[in-house]
């Protein structure tokens, strides 16, 4: 059995993203560094934090994994706009726009 | 003048006794001790051959527990590979121990690792990792410091147990495991906790820098046959192999285990540690002599008291002759003392070898069985201690007191005697 697998591939954001692929994006992220949560029933109104055992780490490893895997940045004063995923996808919407060109 | 030793004995006799009431383990060839144990009589050794990251591949010992058995995922993913072994081994001797650990008060139980060396392992993941992103620090991750802090390990076990009583890790190079149980005795005897969590871990066959550190130093051990490729005492011997895992004990005082009516598997009756002061790397085996002379006078015993003594030999070419020349000076005239080897089985486990290798000694007090060193083609005669038990295990008359070598670069030496119960 060996470490866990944390070498990360640089992935290619397609176009066209839209909110709801973002909320994906951001639920896939949250499948890896939270592995024992079940996200089928997550809200996209509520904070994560009230449904979801997830600690300031655990909102630094997606702001890591939005980096690595994406190449989007989030400034730390902008770390609450990651509190639910409406607001996840409200907030790296542009952004993912920004990067693809659109 | 008084006579030294029986001082040290009495000095020894007016402390609590510290008696082993619990045991788990992790050992390339073994997830439990009864597994260890019968693979150690039976001779099979278990190593295999991995990828080290820039150096190809070479033998290590690769243990295969289950870490999900005691850990969520998450846990996992945020903590060590040597966090979750110590998690695995420490909840195992809980179980082991008997203990009704919802009614143990947390804040007298201690944590008391003994590590090798600590945070290599996630140093050199992280430069691998942002060498993929052109060495923008701005990708190292946040958890490098928790994952790196020396006391990691055992810090991990608290979390995972909800222990409040002490923890940390006693860096002692490769005699770690003796010194994390000589710790937790002392603590025990000092009344700082009613029960200790101790022994040795380590996670070191995922850090490429210790193999090439071995490599270059002319001493990483190699055999077309990876379980050959550990072998102590051998003339052909080339090296050590390095292995991952963990022991880690229940240590109690005598009196708060017999009150609760513990099943106690053995006492801690002595031990000691000093310092070669000489070299980095070459053993001193004056120093070692002494170190076990010492042990011996501490426990009260004669070198003929001593039925097993599992040596430290690590399969290099001058350490394996420097512990015979130590043992040679000491146990003259020992017909009833056995000598064997663990390493030969697992290779070197680094920060658990002492307390593996004095795990799997221990069924010994009750089968009689010793197991032996393999691998030894031909015998060196530099190392051909009598009472070597080569090959094959070899059935006493009675096992009561068993000598745990353990010794460290930077020239730190260990022994450590433990006895069987109810023996005088």
């Amino acid at each position: 059995m060996g470490l866990p697998d944390r070498h990360w591939a640089f992935e290619t954001s397609p176009d066209n993203m839209t909110k709801e692929d973002i909320k994906q994006v951001v639920l896939d992220i949250i499948a890896d560094i939270a592995p024992d949560e079940d996200l089928t029933t997550v809200k996209a109104e509520v904070r994560l934090r009230d449904q979801l055992s997830l600690d300031s780490m655990d909102f630094l490893d997606i702001v890591m994994e939005l980096r690595k895997k994406h190449g989007i940045e989030v400034p730390e004063a902008d770390y609450v706009q990651l509190a639910s995923l409406d607001s996840c996808a409200n907030y790296l919407l542009p952004k993912f726009q920004a990067k693809s060109g659109k | 003048m008084p006579d030294e030793g029986l001082m040290e004995a009495c000095q020894m006799s007016t402390k609590p006794r510290i008696v082993i009431t619990g045991l788990g383990l992790t050992a390339p060839n073994g997830n439990s001790l009864a597994e260890f144990r019968a693979n150690l009589l039976a001779g099979k050794a278990r190593i295999a051959v991995i990828d080290v990251r820039h150096m190809g591949r070479h033998p290590a010992g690769v243990c295969d527990f289950d870490a999900t058995k005691w850990q969520k995922r998450k846990e996992i993913r945020n903590g060590t590979r040597v966090g979750s072994i110590s998690i695995y081994c420490s909840r195992e001797a809980l179980g082991d121990s008997g203990l009704d650990w919802d009614k143990v008060d947390k804040s007298r139980v201690g944590v008391y690792l003994g590590i090798t060396e600590h945070g290599n392992v996630e140093t050199e993941n992280e430069i691998h990792n942002i060498s993929q992103f052109g060495n923008d620090t701005k990708y190292w991750t946040h958890h490098h410091n928790p994952r790196t802090v020396a006391n990691n390990p055992a810090g991990e076990v608290t979390m995972n147990m909800g222990i409040t009583g002490p923890h940390y890790t006693i860096g002692a190079a490769c005699a770690a495991g003796n010194a994390g149980l000589i710790q937790a005795a002392q603590m025990l005897q000092l009344g700082e906790v009613d029960i200790a969590f101790a022994g040795g871990v380590s996670e070191s066959i995922h850090t490429f820098g210790i193999f090439a550190g071995f490599k270059n130093q002319g001493a990483l051990g190699a055999h077309e046959d990876p379980t050959k490729a550990s072998r102590p005492f051998d003339k052909n011997r080339n090296g050590i192999v390095i292995s991952e895992g963990g022991a880690i004990y229940v240590l109690e005082r005598l009196d708060d285990a017999l009150a609760r009516g513990a099943r106690i598997i053995a006492e801690i009756a002595g031990w000691c540690i000093n310092s070669d002061a000489t070299d980095a790397v070459l053993p001193n085996p004056e120093r070692q002599t002494e170190c076990v002379r010492m042990a011996l006078k501490r426990a009260g015993m004669k070198p003929q008291d001593i039925q097993i003594v599992s040596t430290h030999a690590t399969a290099t070419a001058l350490g394996d002759i420097q512990e015979c020349t130590a043992l040679r000076a000491v146990f003259t005239d020992c017909p009833e003392t056995k000598i064997n080897n663990t390493k030969s089985f697992i290779g070197h486990c680094m920060g658990a070898a002492g307390a593996l290798e004095l795990a799997g000694n221990l069924p010994s007090f009750e089968d009689g069985w010793v197991h032996p060193t393999i691998n030894i083609d031909e015998l060196d005669p530099e190392c051909a201690l009598p009472g070597l038990v080569i090959n094959q295990p070899v059935k006493v008359e009675r096992v009561n007191a068993i000598l745990n070598n353990s010794f460290g670069m930077l020239g730190i030496n260990s022994a450590l005697i433990v006895k069987k119960y109810g023996v005088a």
